[in-house]
């Protein structure tokens, strides 16, 4: 279906996140390169330290490389000052992470308008296009709710709601269902699956080998920062390491 | 954009506990303290100058001892201006005229009621008598003067008529009969008010009357003089104090007197209220410091506490600029509320105060807020609040987004 000219909205090139620890240097990614299509739905996978999220943050330019480059749409953000970064990751980027983020100060809708503000969006547009997405994710009537009055489910809704405020191309989720039961999981990778459907770029980091499959279409290991190997569904998902066969699973 | 960062911050100060707010009593203090001082200010300024009986006239007063704001002037004093001191001002080439007064205290009886009160004495002379009218500057309400020729006649200063409490209930008005000393003297006329409590208690009667009563020969109390040349008053107080000087026998710079002009007094009401008011502006200006401080110890925590809630903006586009403004502004807020507060409050108590000084000393000072003074003092703790949550709010713009968002 897909063909492999595709636009690239995220590509890396030798990516390296060195972390100083002591004597020490922690190689929390080393050499990454990848390439990530419009429209694509990856997961990221890997153990514990494997440098799941350094490259999270990395792609969402809330972190600089120690070396290599990162181009997002094809421009090389190595070049950008600070709050040029600032503004592409508001603009271009949505996070959703494992523990929801969301201010606690702030209503569920004031939550969904801050990344606006910083757009320079006015109060109106803000207004008007939060109520659209409080609706998108089915949570109209508690919109005046702080975080603190809500289900784990409905928070990560919220932050769902949040990341699309200025209609990124790119949503990048770290273990978003890491602090749910696997119902109201299930009930946010929908959200997520119907996005990507939409035509979302979609980067979800999971331990889930089954979420994995059951929603993304290329699966990136990582291990000790290197990517050890990729699969894809349409490659019937490979071998996965440690000889293990993971299956394609129906999608509904 | 600005305004959003209002609107976050309100939102922000509003979930603040009970610690935050603490730290804003600096200047809370220091506000208060400039706003209730300034308000009371003239107020106090009017009551200190009616109390000394300080007036806008241009005469010269002559005590023995020194000024006091305490007692009848004069009294208590072992070496006392005489007849011969007023004649021999009265010849000076810059004087006009000087004129003897004679005070003293005086034990008032009426409908059965007995208070100690000052009686002053007025010169049977005219123009003499013309020239105390103008220094007391009174005005009569009820009934008339003293005139020459009265006898057993007494003008009373407006309580005697107006705090009828003080008399049983009864008050005084021309035509009663009142004791004083128990000698019988008849009321002819009442004062109008004038908010110093000297004025407002005295009884004036003829000097040969006080004579009578007292009996005293050639003791003055106090001098009033009138200079030649109004415009020559401190030269005039200069001839005087050579004149008293050679004829008391003392030395410069040991004066037992005092010859006090205007000015002088005014300057003296001035120092008084000068100090007050650089006491207090010390205590502002301590307290504004301590609520610097207290601002930018406030705020610091709070970045410390809301590392996160920075890293989530900042993941959500935020620039460093604008978490800057977010916490620059929350501070600046946080001072314009210790900045509220304080002005309620010195408005409240410049509002107390001069409540205060109209029932205690009888002046009659009215209240007014001073929308000026409270929009600079207002616009000043919200610049403090600022200048205190620079430092701070540049801690928070520089949080690197990864490390904040793990909180
Ligand atoms: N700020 C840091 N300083 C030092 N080491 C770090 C820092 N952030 C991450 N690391 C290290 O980098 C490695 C990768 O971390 P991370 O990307 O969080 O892994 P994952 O998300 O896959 O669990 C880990 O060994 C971690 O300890
Ligand atoms: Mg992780």
């Amino acid at each position: 279906m897909r063909k492999e000219d595709e636009k690239v909205v995220i590509e890396l090139k030798g990516v390296c996140k060195y972390y100083r620890m002591g004597d020490n240097i922690v190689r929390a990614v080393d050499g990454a390169s990848l390439k990530i299509n419009e429209g694509d739905f990856v997961a990221i996978m890997g153990p514990s330290g494997s440098g799941k999220s350094t490259m999270m943050n990395l792609i969402g330019s809330l972190d600089v490389p120690t070396k290599g480059k990162i181009f997002l749409d094809g421009e090389d953000i190595s070049t950008f000052s600070e709050s040029d970064l600032a503004q592409l990751r508001g603009k271009k980027i949505g996070f959703i992470f494992q523990s929801f983020n969301l201010i606690n100060n702030l209503t569920a809708k004031e939550n969904v308008m801050i990344p606006m503000i910083f757009q320079g969006h006015d109060l109106e547009d803000r207004n008007f296009r939060a109520n659209k997405l409080m609706q998108l994710v089915q949570l109209t009537d508690r919109m005046h709710h702080s975080p603190g009055e809500l289900s784990g489910g409905q928070q990560q809704r919220v932050a769902i709601a949040r990341s699309l405020a200025n209609s990124p191309e790119v949503i990048l989720a770290d273990e978003p269902t890491g602090n749910l039961d696997t119902k109201t999981g299930a009930t946010v990778m929908d959200f997520l699956e119907d996005l990507n459907k939409k035509g979302k770029t979609i980067i979800m980091v999971t331990h889930d080998p089954d979420l994995a499959k059951a929603h993304a279409d290329t699966v990136y290991w990582l291990k000790d920062g290197k990517i050890e190997k990729i699969t894809k569904k349409k490659n019937g998902w490979d071998k996965g390491p440690r000889g293990v066969l993971i299956k394609p699973k129906e999608k509904k | 954009m600005i305004l959003d960062f209002f609107s976050l911050a309100l939102k922000n100060l509003k979930h603040r506990g009970i610690r935050s707010w603490l730290t804003l009593l600096g200047i809370f203090i220091g506000v208060t303290a400039v706003v209730s001082l300034i308000s009371l200010g003239n107020g106090l300024q009017m009551a200190v100058a009616s109390q000394l009986g300080v007036s806008a006239n241009e005469l010269i007063t002559v005590q023995a001892g020194g000024l006091s704001a305490y007692g009848p002037p004069g009294s208590n004093v072992v070496d006392s201006l005489t007849q011969g001191d007023v004649d021999a001002i009265e010849r000076l080439s810059s004087v006009e005229n000087a004129v003897r007064r004679n005070i003293d205290s005086g034990r008032i009886e009426f409908n059965d009621n007995v208070i100690f009160r000052y009686v002053g004495s007025v010169p049977n002379n005219k123009e003499d008598r013309d020239l105390i009218y103008e220094q007391l500057n009174m005005e009569v309400l009820l009934g008339r003067f003293i005139k020459e020729g009265d006898s057993g006649k007494v003008v009373l200063g407006y309580n005697f008529y107006g705090k009828k409490e003080d008399w049983g209930g009864k008050s005084i008005t021309p035509g009663k009969t009142i004791s004083i000393n128990d000698k019988n003297f008849q009321v002819i006329g009442i004062t109008d008010k004038v908010g110093s409590m000297m004025m407002d208690n005295i009884v004036i009667m003829n000097e040969n009357d006080m004579k009578d009563l007292y009996g005293f020969e050639d003791k003055a109390d106090m001098i009033i003089v009138e200079p030649k040349n109004k415009e020559k008053l401190q030269k005039t107080k200069e001839d005087i104090e050579k004149l008293l000087r050679n004829r008391r026998g003392v030395k410069e710079g040991e004066e037992d007197f005092e010859v006090s002009t205007p000015e002088a007094t005014l300057s003296t009401v001035n120092n008084i209220i000068g100090g007050v008011q650089i006491f207090i502006a010390i205590v502002a200006f301590i307290s504004v410091f301590i609520g610097i401080i207290g601002i930018v110890n406030t705020m610091t925590t709070s970045v410390l506490e809301r590392k996160k809630e920075i890293g989530i903006m900042k993941s959500v586009g935020a620039k460093n600029s604008h978490i800057f403004f977010q916490f620059f502004i929350e501070s600046s807020l946080l001072g314009l509320v210790g900045g509220i507060v304080g002005a309620i409050f010195g408005t409240l108590i410049g509002f107390l105060g001069t409540v205060g000084m109209n029932n205690f000393l009888g002046t009659e000072l009215t209240i007014s807020i001073n929308f000026l003074l409270i929009f600079f003092t207002l616009l000043g703790s919200f610049l403090i609040g600022g200048i205190a949550g620079i430092i701070p709010a540049m801690q928070a713009a520089k949080q690197n987004p990864v490390e904040a968002l793990k909180g």
